[in-house]
């Protein structure tokens, strides 16, 4: 039930506004809890906007989500498509 | 407010974000603080009531968000989107969660609670190194501020009941700020913080009205009512002006309003070179409201009808029937004259729902426009059954974006031929000598033009895509964007060879991106041998102008000299120098783009 998944953060802006944003929306969608770590880092809460704003993440960092909960596969799935896809950004 | 007297004639420097000159009143949006009252909560139902009350104010809280975003005006609604993050903030556990267990565990008022939050917040973001994201702290605060408003149970400043026109002074204009204006009414504005990007900046630009930012502390030096001054070409403004300076402003507002209008005025006369050749100058539009500023404008017809909007507005596509109902209506309002309607636009990623989250890592080379169509026949297909119906209602041209070959475009052709045969079969009138051509907005597609020539009627050369595939530059990412390069002499070959093609082949060539309304441009694509031009209709008036003021067999000339050059500097040299001699009141390029960017 415990998943974890590296992600790369791929996009120009970093976990910026509209990415954290993006991400609370999709985490909205399943069960499941998520959580994100950066290295060295406190673990910060998936659904939360702020918190993910204050791991403070640019182009080219690496962190660590972990979902729990019987659709974790799925979220995290989805997740990484999000980030592959630098959350829709037009750049 | 101190009781500080407003010292006449005081004059502020700021940072002019949007064009224009206006004398009015201040009408502060004044975000003052609320007073808060501290206290401590004595027994358990107290705590449990007041968990309750904040719990209330956090959805009166949303409620008001959610209400200002559905009262925001077209104009302003892709801003929409800072709403939505006000209102995960007011749900973010940093927020409410932690305010509530504060209540509970320190017994103090929701009030102070939500200040002991927000403080924890405002720490970890001040540790943040990217501004960026630090800056968001804002957004914070605002919410913030709203619950607290709503917890204290004082009105809201009420912007939405501004009966007269004012000119709105604020520290900084938040987005529901301004959705909450009656936009009307608004005049100007001017604010202590902000720069060019600053949503104040953004705001005023959509609303056309003039705006002056980066004022330092101009909030505290007017109070309601203060006569102002605010000048959007310099960036300056001026409290209390006395008489004359009332006088010499009101000269210069008239001055610049003139000179709009002379250009206004001369846009219905003929665009006619002074050696006597005919240019066509037409209107690029995205919704059926605009033919009529296009007209206004002196548009002769619609050169570029970009079809996206009702596919991007509801949810789903739309059905053939509403399409056909805007296609005709656009055809009967521009006619006699023509338009030429662009089949979708658009990558396929835009039809699917976010959370299937089919993403392209570049979606500009990849499934969009023709592609995509060609992909699904069926919604292509509907579009174009609903533009040939349109067709027997005036004179439609149809064309296809993003062409990049033969066999792309006589796909295309073939799903028209069918579609055209069923339309037959069903007894439906259409235009049968419906003009078909096709955009030139790919490489591929100016090094095959003479062949793509013979089975069009038309081209229309995009240069906005063009230009960027040709140079290989995204002009969005700010780190490349100053390559993006009309000047480039790839890109004037590439023009130049298109535009043989067409002539070679007998059919007609137009050009339809941002080039077409850059004055600058103008006498380089007269000589190429463009003879329509299809631009916003705000620039029309004055590439008009230019047109009537150069000629033709000058422009032929030139461009032998031009093609000689080797870099982007020779050529740019060489048509400024000509500009300052031809028309040497447009030699202040950036003043007069701005002049047509508020004419529009």
């Amino acid at each position: 039930m415990d998943q974890i998944k590296r992600l790369e953060i791929l996009n120009d802006l970093g976990l910026h506004g509209r990415a954290a944003a993006r991400i609370v929306e999709l985490t909205g969608q399943y069960k499941s809890k998520l959580y994100f770590i950066k290295d060295g880092h406190r673990e910060v809460d998936g659904s939360s906007i702020l918190s993910i704003l204050t791991l403070a993440c640019p182009k080219g960092t690496e962190i660590q989500a972990r979902a729990v909960g019987e659709d974790a596969e799925e979220l995290l799935d989805n997740l990484s498509k999000l980030f592959k896809r630098k959350f829709g950004e037009r750049k | 407010m101190t009781d500080h007297k407003v010292i006449e004639n005081t004059r502020l420097q700021g940072i002019a974000v949007s064009p224009g000159i206006i004398i009015g009143k201040a009408r502060l949006v004044d975000r003052t603080k609320q007073k808060i009252i501290y206290q401590y909560l004595v027994d358990e139902d107290q705590i449990k009531q007041e968990k309750e009350r904040f719990k209330e104010a956090l959805d009166i809280t949303k409620e008001q968000i959610v209400t200002l975003k559905n009262r925001m005006s077209d104009q302003i609604r892709e801003h929409s989107f800072i709403l939505d993050a006000h209102l995960m903030i007011v749900d973010d556990s940093m927020v409410s969660d932690a305010t509530i267990n504060i209540i509970l565990e320190e017994k103090i008022n929701a009030e102070w609670a939500l200040k002991k939050s927000v403080q924890k917040i405002r720490q970890l973001f001040e540790e943040i190194d990217y501004e960026y994201i630090r800056d968001r702290i804002n957004d914070v605060e605002n919410v913030a501020e709203r619950i607290l408003r709503n917890l204290v149970g004082k009105e809201q400043d009420n912007l939405s009941e501004i009966n007269e026109r004012v000119i709105i002074v604020a520290h900084d204009l938040s987005p529901a700020d301004t959705s909450e204006l009656n936009t009307a009414m608004v005049m100007g504005f001017i604010a202590d913080v902000g720069g060019l990007t600053s949503h104040t900046a953004i705001m005023a630009q959509a609303l056309k009205i003039p705006a002056v930012v980066g004022l330092e502390s101009v909030s505290n030096q007017v109070e309601d009512g203060t006569l102002l001054i605010v000048d959007g070409y310099n960036g300056e403004i001026i409290i209390g002006p006395d008489d004359d300076t009332i006088i010499a402003y009101e000269e210069k507002q008239v001055q610049h309003e003139r000179y709009k209008s002379s250009i206004l005025r001369l846009s219905h006369l003929s665009s006619e070179t002074v050696d006597g050749h005919r240019i066509a100058i037409t209107a690029n539009i995205e919704f059926l409201e605009e033919v009529i500023a296009a007209k206004d404008h002196g548009a002769e017809g619609i050169g570029l009808y970009r079809t996206e909007y009702l596919y991007l507005r509801s949810k789903g596509i739309p059905e053939e029937e509403e399409l056909f109902e805007d296609y005709r209506q656009v055809v009967e309002n521009i006619s006699p004259s023509s338009v030429t309607i662009r089949t979708l636009d658009l990558g396929g990623d835009k039809f699917l729902s976010d959370s299937e989250l089919i993403g392209e890592i570049n979606p500009a080379l990849g499934l969009r426009a023709i592609r995509f169509c060609l992909k699904e026949p069926e919604i292509f297909k509907s579009q174009l059954r609903a533009i040939l119906r349109a067709s027997a209602y005036g004179r439609i041209r149809l064309m296809f974006p993003m062409i990049s070959g033969l066999q792309e475009l006589l796909d295309t052709k073939k799903i028209l031929n069918e579609v055209m045969n069923d339309l037959e079969k069903e007894n439906v009138e259409y235009d049968h000598d419906i003009k078909i051509g096709i955009m030139i907005e790919v490489p591929s597609a100016v090094t095959m033009a003479d062949i793509l020539a013979k089975h069009v009627d038309f081209f229309s050369i995009g240069t906005n895509d063009l230009i960027q595939y040709t140079l290989a530059i995204d002009r969005v990412n700010e780190h490349v964007a100053y390559m993006y390069e009309p000047y480039h002499p790839a890109v004037i070959r590439m023009i130049t060879q298109v535009v043989k093609a067409a002539r070679d082949a007998g059919i007609e060539v137009s050009l339809c991106g941002e080039m077409a309304s850059d004055p600058f441009c103008t006498a380089l694509l007269l000589g190429i041998g463009i003879n329509e031009f299809s631009m916003n209709a705000g620039g029309i008036p004055l590439i008009k102008k230019i047109i009537r003021s150069i000629s033709r067999e000058e422009a032929v000339n030139d461009l032998k000299d031009i093609l000689q050059f080797e870099t982007v500097r020779e050529v740019r040299k060489f048509i400024e120098k000509k500009m300052e001699t031809l028309m040497p009141e447009l030699k202040d390029k950036d003043f007069y783009m701005k002049l047509s960017l508020n004419n529009s």
